[in-house]
């Protein structure tokens, strides 16, 4: 029998949105008691590889309007207004509230917080610290969050299901990777923290633990995950490991040329591009700092063309960073250096880096509303895993972290409202459910009669994903990749594991993995079978353009005993009519986005 | 720096095994997994992982030398293994062991407990008498102000420091590199008031004075946090703080 633990609020996940929520619950109502339950140390979570910075509004010159315009248009009018203007006006807060906790942002000569300009971005509003932004704010969280002694950690357990009662969220079923324990965590309220699902793609900047776990608990536990089909490809990745080299790098005046020297982005209706040595370098929303989806997008324009690099690791264009001069490189994207130094042996400094396109952040997720809260009463969401959605069809560069504050802390006060009215109920049937997960995990742990190997089945899955649902798909490639996604399915079926130890058992919880990753897949294939349209990172060359018509609408994919049900709702617009997304026009770019 | 690609097509790993079901104590076993000139040995742990035996354990996620997790002896030094080339241990075999000084949980997987009680103990959060409202907005903090502790902020705490140190072999209780360097970070901090509450435990016998200045920690370490460097630092201001008591011992501050 599993043992029982009882919390007031549950947190799945230890990253960035997780700890932010862990100390809301803390600091608003001291009394309540959180668990975390992270499959890592909350320090690995993968908001430590975030790099180039956090949007917030604070300068002289930006306004809110001008975060909340830049960041609907980026998102290709999909974003929700009232999300958006929510997350734009707290935004400022969180990131202040983050520096009175120690972050160690970088600073202007007077001593106040120095901002960069990020791609898609009007203005300069992207905070940072040095080109390790993500790193910094996590251990600054993760430290913040230990002088709180009703947080109580279990690191390294994974949650593998969700526990429902009476049509409420009461707790997760969690297994210890040390001893191989199974045990119920029950809380009155729950919150899913566990970041994006990028490794469900071969070639992604995602860490190895990026397996959308909550996603597929709260699918299976009946909420829909909203918008899967739009995947944001950086467009600077190293090749052969898909190591990001952050936007920052354009933000501080790189350029991106092809292998004719041709600064090719210019071709793509992304503006002309400056002398370097213009001090007007870089401008705003043009070439290099246009949105990320329009960039990856023409990569693979010039690949067609021919004018790209080749090689066994895969084609790549020239990120050249040379003339902002070692002094510059040194002191605001020292990791640009360290990391090509490392990584493909090249020193920035004096050589352009290598860089494609590559699976970055996922726009979709789990559906809640602007309180982070999800169609299952108790259950909550933030960050990554959720689709609130501020997002939409494309996210831009520097409001990922941001969002992770602002909403981890609405959902840490959301589910500690919801626990303070809502006492534990039928603690039986949570504790036989408890059980039953127990029995799964150890027929998982205990089966050999198969003969899969997991990593070749996660192998196929990823192969299936980026050749069906890549930077541009087809009716055809995506109805592929579902077909091949259905056979994964039957063949996880018989899945064979080596190791049917208790101890830290890794293969056993790569299976488990394996098992909602699949699902998730299916949903984000189906969702982009569904939208018959090109808007953001979702393009369809077989419906080229955007139809507000009849796709100014989220997807909602719902799981059911075959193929995912998809359904639509209508975008939340406000004050911002769908326009044309203008980059690189500047005088045009403000007439037609503000409808004049 | 980068060398020639090698015509090795195969480099064998010696992996130190302990499934505590089974083995009384590590035994080292071995494997031959393909040799490809750009691989790390993280890269040749998940090849054989993947492909012939699924049951070896260890920790890894970012594979970009910013998480910490992969920490683990290589060749008998303590090394990150998403940074470690497998182009640099040529033509092999390549020793993986589990990190130094730590009792190993599983394989390659060591037991981080210590390590995580130690790190809360030193208070590493901002301790202050009063807040300035949010509404007022940042602390005004110089870039020298920054520069004054930005350094021991970058650990990464993959704990390769504590593999490496010499003290913290022999005696359980000492605090450690990347905990004393943490302590400091907070203390330099131009934001921070609470170097009094963290003194008593940093100026114990477990604390700094622990430490006999040997180096490996600086010298193993990823992020060039240099903790040797902040314990000498510390050692300096205990030493200064202990004088003045005496000197002056109504006008602290």
């Amino acid at each position: 029998m599993a043992e029982i633990t009882q919390h007031d609020i549950v947190i799945i996940g230890g990253g960035g949105a997780g700890l932010r929520a862990a100390i809301a619950v803390a600091e608003t109502y001291p009394d309540l008691d959180v668990g975390m339950v992270s499959k890592v140390y909350p320090m690995r979570s993968h908001t430590v590889s975030a790099e180039g910075g956090a949007a917030g509004v604070i300068k002289p010159g930006d306004s809110l309007e001008d975060h909340i315009r830049d960041t609907i248009s980026g998102s290709d009018w999909l974003a929700d207004q009232d999300a958006v203007e929510a997350f734009v006006r707290e935004a400022p807060r969180e990131l202040t509230q983050l520096e009175h906790w120690g972050c160690p942002w970088s600073r202007e000569p007077d001593g106040s917080v120095a901002v960069r300009p990020f791609g898609g971005m009007g203005i300069q509003r992207t905070w940072f610290a040095a080109d390790k932004t993500g790193f910094h704010m996590l251990h600054t969280l993760f430290q913040t969050s230990l002088k709180y002694a009703r947080i109580t950690r279990y690191d390294e357990w994974f949650a593998s299901r969700l526990l429902v009662e009476d049509g409420r969220c009461q707790g997760v079923v969690a297994l210890e990777l040390r001893t191989g324990e199974v045990r119920g965590i029950l809380g009155k309220a729950v919150i899913l923290c566990t970041g994006g699902f990028g490794r469900i793609f071969p070639f992604t900047t995602n860490a190895a633990i990026k397996t959308g776990d909550g996603l597929g608990l709260a699918y299976r536990a009946g909420v829909p995950l909203k918008d899967m089909e739009f995947v944001q490809y950086h467009p600077t990745g190293l090749p052969g490991t898909g190591i990001l080299i952050t936007e920052a790098a354009r933000g501080e005046g790189g350029i991106l040329v092809n292998k004719h020297g041709d600064r090719y982005l210019r071709h793509y209706d992304l503006g002309e591009p400056l002398d370097l040595g213009d001090p007007r370098h870089p401008l705003f929303r043009t070439m290099e700092l246009g949105p990320r989806d329009r960039l990856s997008q023409a990569f693979v324009h010039e690949q067609e063309l021919g004018n790209v690099f080749e090689a066994p690791d895969g084609a790549y264009v020239h990120l050249d960073i040379r003339h902002l001069g070692e002094k510059t490189i040194d002191q605001k994207i020292p990791f640009v250096r360290e990391l090509a130094k490392n990584y493909v042996g090249i020193d920035p400094v004096h050589q352009p880096i290598p860089v494609r396109p590559v699976v970055h952040y996922m726009m979709g997720g789990i559906d809640t509303d602007l309180e982070a809260a999800t169609s299952l009463p108790g259950l909550f969401a933030a960050g990554e895993c959720a689709c609130v959605s501020i997002n939409g069809a494309n996210r831009l560069g520097s409001n990922s972290l941001p969002e992770l504050l602002v909403f981890g802390a609405r959902a840490g006060r959301g589910a500690a409202e919801w626990a303070r009215e809502h006492p534990e109920s039928s603690r039986a049937a949570l504790e036989q459910q408890a059980d039953v997960e127990e029995a799964r995990i150890r027929d998982f742990r205990g089966g050999d009669g198969g003969t899969e190997r997991i990593a070749s089945i996660r192998a196929d899955l990823q192969a299936a994903m980026e050749s069906g649902c890549g930077i541009y798909r087809t009716e055809a490639t995506l109805r592929a990749a579902a077909e091949s996604i259905a056979e994964l399915r039957e063949r996880f079926r018989s899945m064979r594991l080596d190791d049917h130890s208790l101890a830290f058992n890794t293969e056993l919880t790569g299976a488990l993995e394996l098992d909602l990753m699949i699902e998730i897949a299916e949903a984000l294939v189906h969702s982009a079978l569904q939208r018959e349209e090109s808007r953001g990172s979702h393009q369809r060359l077989d419906f080229p353009t955007r139809d507000d018509e009849r796709f100014l609408k989220h997807s909602l994919a719902y799981r059911t005993e075959g193929v995912p049900r998809i359904e639509h709702r209508d975008v939340v617009i406000t004050r911002w009519p769908p326009a044309e997304r203008v980059y690189g026009r500047a005088h045009e770019a403000g007439a037609a986005e503000r409808g004049t | 720096m980068t060398q020639a690609p090698s015509d090795a097509t195969t480099i064998r790993l010696e992996i130190a095994r302990y499934r505590p079901e089974q083995d009384e104590r590590p035994v080292l076993e071995r494997y031959d997994v393909p040799y490809r000139h750009e691989w790390v040995v993280l890269d040749a742990l998940n090849y054989l992982k993947d492909h012939i035996d699924g049951t070896l354990s260890y920790r890894w996620s970012c594979r970009m030398g910013i998480c910490g997790s992969c920490g683990m002896m290589v060749n008998g030094v303590p090394k990150l293994t998403c940074s470690a080339f497998l182009r640099d241990y040529l033509p092999g075999p390549i020793r993986v062991e589990p990190m130094a000084n730590f009792p190993v949980e599983r394989d390659l997987v060591t037991v981080l407990d210590d390590f995580m009680e130690k790190f809360q103990a030193v208070k590493p959060w901002i301790i202050r008498d009063g807040e300035q409202p949010l509404e007022e907005g940042e602390y005004r903090q110089t870039p020298a102000q920054l520069a004054d502790f930005k350094q021991f902020s970058m650990c990464i705490n993959c704990m390769l420091c504590y593999a490496a140190c010499p003290v913290y072999q022999h005696e359980d209780e000492f605090l450690g590199p990347a905990v004393l360097a943490l302590a400091q970070r907070y203390n330099h901090d131009s934001r921070d008031q609470g170097k009094g509450e963290r003194q008593e435990l940093i100026w114990s016998d477990e604390g700094i004075w622990d430490c006999t200045f040997v180096g490996e920690c600086s010298a193993v370490c990823p992020k060039h946090v240099d903790p040797a460097g902040a314990i000498q630092q510390a050692k300096v201001e205990s030493t200064v703080g202990w004088y003045r008591s005496f000197l002056a011992p109504f006008g602290r501050g």
